[in-house]
């Protein structure tokens, strides 16, 4: 008698999730759940033409979007944040196969979550400061006369991806790091020693064992991406308004609110769903 | 698959200021059951390691077949290595990681089924080919990597410890296993071990290496019967090391020692020695035996006894230990074999007068000391 009641104690007062998990559930309620849920119903309201919404059901915010035909601003937008988060994973994964390896993986490690330390925003003046028409690199070209104007190296697609690519770049090496730093060393020299180069190492046995470091570097650099807005807004040209900025100009200069609300639903779909496809893809080829 | 002959000559190796191998030459044999044995830090794996490619050597050289293999890689040496722990590749099934070394070769899909299925007959794997290694025990995961090391067909097989990740039962069996793989494929094992068991229990030949130096070369009953020095006789097996002074030479085979332990006693003369010298004596403690009476010559019993009291015994089923205390006060180890039904016999209990001889030749000189 006394065993089981024991026994049931400890179950019940067992695990950290079931202690905590309500109150994550509050959090995630509060912060998360409500604000989203604000934003598709603001979708569905009317327009007040002051700027806000009236209570009143109304489909015309998603109307007005494809009136506006941001379908290229949407295939822009996906087109840049997949290619910016493929170029972070070619970057970050002989990258963090350094790092694990290397004799200073801790300092290494710091110098990747450094710049969380400074405002996103000036890390992009810094690089406007770097690149501009003005900036270092152009000065550096005039002066040593090897070009006769300035080299226009921002307000384009380049500069933002570039810039993306600098900003999310420490979210693939960070999935990615731990997934290498997973794997026993011995498996490289058991490759080796059962007859690959070091080429068939790398595609044989490091690439199939890191697949989920992978797909998260992947999830981690491609979501944020697609609701960019500060990149293109500071350093875009005129072909680079992405779905973020269309958001903010509904919201502040159209004084479109439901139009604005619409775009990030239809964002937000489109994210749940290459979240499920990423996701479940790995899990998929993972079980085979 | 016939195996090869391997020749490691004068190889140095250092990491960093730490020097690892100390002018190391071996002779192994083509398809013998070779161990390097010896404690943790000796240089034994990095040995292992430098034969399989995976380090260079300062110094020396490496033959295979009386070729030298330093400048081929590891992928490109007919070596094949069993990883400690396990290595086995997660992504990849039992029969995908035995198929891997095939692949890589690039047989075609019905060479590689036909040679797969050999090797998990061959260590009896058939019925797990399809499951992934996390869901395999460790003795299965073991068996796995030796079938996946032997596709290639190596012409020699290094084993780096390849038990001692597993429980006491399970070791004996694979040991067994092993012994039966080597029978069957016939090629050069080299084993790599810390346990002195696994290594002279199925090795034709061991090297017992310590900081660094092959300290002995031999057969299993050469390194256990006669030690070359203190580490070897300490290391292999269990003894008794005692000190004492050459009293007497009584003829080229044997000199009489006196031990402040327990007295003046017979041994053996396999070194060079004279009167005075300081040696060290080292006697087996099965080499012993045990009575309640004390033996006269005319039982026929040659050579050495000495009286003492019964201070510890632990019984063991098969045999019992006994920690005798010599008159003298020195603790002497004697293992007795139960080798007919014990309870006919007057058991040796605990506080009980007993008697120890054995032959003199089984006292002998490990280390001597000029004075």
């Amino acid at each position: 008698m006394t065993l089981k009641r024991k026994r049931s104690e400890v179950l019940s007062s067992g695990s950290g999730y079931e202690k905590y998990g309500s109150t994550y559930l509050i959090w995630l309620v509060i912060f998360f759940v409500i604000p989203v849920l604000v934003i598709l119903a603001y979708s569905f309201l009317t327009r007040d033409y002051q700027g806000g919404i009236i209570l009143k059901f109304s489909i015309q915010g998603y109307k007005d979007i494809f009136n506006l035909n941001y379908l290229t601003v949407f295939i822009r937008t996906v087109i840049i944040s997949f290619i910016s988060a493929a170029i972070c994973i070619l970057i970050a994964v002989p990258v963090s196969y350094y790092i694990v390896y290397s004799k200073f993986k801790n300092f290494l490690l710091l110098l990747v979550i450094i710049p969380f330390w400074t405002n996103s925003l000036i890390r992009i003046y810094a690089w406007i400061f770097i690149l501009g028409n003005n900036g270092l690199i152009n000065q550096l070209l005039l002066n040593l006369g090897i070009v006769n104007s300035y080299v226009k190296f921002i307000y384009n697609n380049a500069a933002v991806l570039l810039i993306l690519v600098y900003t999310y770049l420490p979210f693939a090496i960070l999935p990615l790091f731990s997934s290498i730093e997973r794997l026993e060393k011995q498996l490289f020299e058991a490759a080796m020693d059962l007859g690959c180069t070091k080429r068939q190492v790398f595609f044989r046995v490091l690439l199939p064992n890191i697949k989920q470091g992978i797909v998260s570097a992947f999830v981690f650099v491609f979501i944020p991406a697609l609701g960019t807005y500060a990149v293109p807004e500071l350093v875009g040209g005129k072909n680079s308004r992405l779905i973020g900025n269309e958001i903010a100009r509904q919201l502040t200069i159209a004084r479109n609110w439901p139009a604005a609300a619409a775009i990030s639903s239809i964002l937000l779909i489109l994210t749940i769903i290459a979240v499920i496809v990423f996701i479940y893809g790995g899990e998929k080829r993972e079980t085979r | 698959m016939p195996g090869s002959s391997v020749s490691i000559i004068e190889v140095d190796k250092y990491f960093g200021d730490f020097h690892v191998l100390k002018n190391v030459s071996l002779e192994i044999e083509e398809n013998e059951f070779f161990s390097l044995l010896g404690p943790s830090g000796c240089g034994k794996t990095t040995l292992l390691r430098i034969i399989a490619g995976l380090e260079d050597v300062d110094d020396g050289d490496v033959l295979l077949d009386d070729k030298s293999i330093l400048n081929l890689p590891p992928n490109k040496r007919p070596v094949n290595t069993i990883f400690q722990n396990y290595a086995l590749f997660p992504h990849l099934s039992v029969y995908e990681n035995i198929a891997f070394p095939l692949r890589l070769k690039k047989f075609s899909e019905s060479e590689i089924k036909r040679r797969v299925d050999w090797l998990l007959n061959l260590v009896r794997l058939e019925e797990h080919a399809q499951k992934k290694p996390s869901q395999l025990s460790g003795g299965q995961k073991q068996r796995v990597s030796l079938a996946r090391a032997l596709a290639n067909e190596p012409k020699v097989l290094l084993l780096d410890e390849p038990v001692s990740a597993l429980d006491a039962k399970l070791r004996q069996e694979l040991l067994i296993e092993l012994d039966n793989l080597h029978d069957r494929v016939g090629i050069t094992f080299i084993y790599v071990t810390h346990d002195q068991a696994e290594a002279i229990s199925i090795s034709d030949h061991v090297a017992v290496m310590n900081s660094g130096v092959v300290v002995q070369y031999g057969t299993p009953y050469e390194v256990y019967e006669s030690p070359a020095d203190t580490f070897v006789a300490n290391f292999i097996g269990e003894s008794n090391l005692m000190k004492g002074d050459v009293v007497e030479i009584l003829s080229d085979e044997y000199i009489a020692v006196e031990f402040p332990s327990f007295g003046k006693v017979i041994c053996y003369r396999d070194k060079p020695v004279k009167v005075d010298d300081t040696v060290l004596i080292t006697l087996r403690p099965e080499k012993v035996r045990i009575m309640h009476n004390k033996p006269t010559p005319s039982d026929g019993i040659p050579g050495n006894v000495v009286h003492g009291i019964v201070d510890e015994v632990i019984y063991m089923g098969y045999q019992t230990k006994y920690f005798i205390k010599t008159d003298e006060g020195y603790i002497l180890k004697v293992y007795k074999q139960h080798v007919s039904y014990l309870l006919d016999e007057r058991i040796i209990k605990w506080k009980d007068e007993v008697f120890l001889y054995w032959n003199p030749d089984d006292s002998f000189i490990v280390e001597v000391e000029e004075n």
